[in-house]
């Protein structure tokens, strides 16, 4: 047994205090700035919009977004719950419970030094400890890359309004691939206007039942543009794309082509007897920030 | 504001409105609170437009009577679906005339707008940097242990466009899309090659 640690390169160290700012800068900044791929997928569903409605709401999402930088105010009034995303590369030292706890403090002092709205209370009593945190609230998501010692935080705060809209379904294989697509296209009628669209829908196919909603999760706070890596859930994205979007339901549920910006789907091994099949949306204010952490330094971005 | 219900009857789906001086916020706790636990508000809500939403505000000193000791750093709206039941009990009890929210309300709340006179005006949700803009000051708030979802008096300037998306003649802007979207849900499932 010997230590991970690659002989003679130094390993990428980020202390606690580094991670507690840049939790309480991105979340901050999350709010406030769009990333330029939402940008550039207004600017797609106003060029093709064709009702005079849907275009006129599409102009006035758009004005906002030049408001709240210009004004250095929030986007939207919803701070969310806080979501953190770390990926750990290679060659990375890291004390763990450190970074939970200073994800933590920097999320309670966003909320108090802004200050924001919390927008987090204990599920039985209701209780708000005007902090944004809770019980296994800030999420914390943990994954690995390749990459060399490289720690990417990314901060998400997911809006109720599109969180309410979300859906399972544990199908059966005698379901197949129709039952998945019925369901998606269902679940777009039910959540209508209700989660702010346009919309990113994210669909989860496969694995259990609670991978299959973070899978939904992922691929609902995915950048525009980007494509699933499985090939069949690649052709799955693109076609219920085109099928949410011919529903009608529009920008706010008022009619229009532009219902959902994409459908994003990920997929996940599941077991032979199982089929399921997960939505989880994300609001025309499709907020994130995440920030670099590389031994050249940090780098804030999306 | 406040209004009457001739004003309001005139008012039909498709209009546009915009609103001055006194606004009143409004959400789940806040209106959980007044209708299932019985609390009452001091605010005389009659005539009135109620709008959905918790604002992010910041504490300061209060500089008069008429002050809250709140000001507004960004005030937006959320969901009205999960507000629906209160719509009649605010018309029925508080006398309230307008419901601002996004993503409308139901058969129930369209029911209480024709039988008692109201309607609901449609507001982009998301776009609470722009609607702040609309907002002068936080005059005053109500069921301030609820905060964020104390029952807030706004004072407002030039507040809108809002779109008359459900008026008191049986209109609704919803009821129609959702008609045309299930309508067009055949031929979407069709083209997926799902029976």
């Amino acid at each position: 047994m010997t230590l991970m640690t690659k002989a003679g390169v130094e390993a990428l160290r980020v202390a606690p205090e580094a991670i507690e700012e840049a939790a309480k800068l991105l979340y901050i900044r999350a709010l406030k700035i769009l990333p330029d791929d939402i940008k550039q997928g207004f600017a797609r569903l106003d060029a093709g919009e064709t009702d005079g409605t849907a275009k006129a709401i599409l102009a006035t999402m758009i004005e906002n977004i030049g408001v709240a930088e210009r004004t250095d105010n929030l986007l939207c009034q919803d701070t969310g719950i806080p979501i953190f995303n770390v990926t750990i590369g290679r060659n990375v030292e890291l004390d763990g419970w450190a970074l939970k706890q200073g994800i933590r403090r920097g999320t309670e002092r966003a909320t108090r030094e802004h200050p924001l709205r919390s927008s987090v209370v204990h599920p039985i009593t209701r209780k708000n400890e005007h902090t944004s945190c809770g019980a296994h609230v800030p999420v914390i998501n943990l994954d690995f890359c390749e990459e060399d010692r490289v720690l990417r935080l990314e901060m998400i705060p997911k809006g109720s309004g599109s969180e309410n809209g979300s859906f399972l379904q544990m199908l059966i294989p005698a379901d197949g691939m129709a039952g998945v697509k019925r369901f998606v296209v269902d679940a777009a009628m039910k959540a209508g206007g209700k989660v702010c669209p346009p919309t990113i829908m994210g669909v989860g196919v496969g694995g259990t039942s609670d991978l299959c909603m973070h899978l939904a999760k992922v691929a609902a706070t995915r950048p525009l543009g980007s494509r699933c890596a499985d090939e069949e859930g690649a052709k799955l994205e693109a076609a219920l794309s085109e099928a949410v979007n011919s529903l009608g339901i529009g920008p706010q549920g008022l009619g229009g082509d532009s219902t959902a910006f994409a459908v994003h789907v990920e997929v996940a091994a599941t077991h032979i007897t199982m089929n399921p099949v997960a939505v989880n949306i994300q609001c025309h204010s499709a907020r994130r920030a995440s920030a670099t952490f590389t031994p050249d330094g940090v780098a804030i971005g999306f | 504001m406040p209004c009457t219900e001739a004003d309001i009857r005139k008012l039909r789906i498709g209009d546009t409105v915009t609103l001055q001086d006194t606004l009143f916020g409004i959400r789940d706790a806040t209106q959980i609170h007044m209708f299932d636990h019985g609390r009452r508000t001091r605010f005389d809500l009659k005539g009135h437009a109620v709008i959905h939403t918790a604002p992010n505000v910041r504490k300061v000193d209060k500089r008069g009577t008429n002050d809250s000791g709140y000001e507004a750093i960004c005030v937006g709206t959320t969901t009205s679906d999960r507000m629906e039941r209160f719509t009649r009990p605010l018309m029925e009890r508080e006398g309230v005339r307008i419901v601002i929210g996004k993503g409308g309300l139901r058969e129930g709340s369209l029911d209480a707008f024709r039988e008692l006179g109201g309607v609901y005006l449609a507001i982009i949700g998301g776009t609470a940097a722009l609607e702040t803009t609309w907002i002068e000051a936080i005059e005053d708030v109500d069921l301030d242990d609820l905060n964020p979802e104390s029952l807030w008096r706004f004072r407002i300037k030039d507040f809108g466009p809002l779109l008359v998306a459900m008026d008191s003649h049986g209109g609704s802007l919803y009821a129609a899309v959702q008609k045309s979207v299930e309508d067009r849900r055949a031929a979407a499932l069709a083209k997926l090659g799902v029976a």
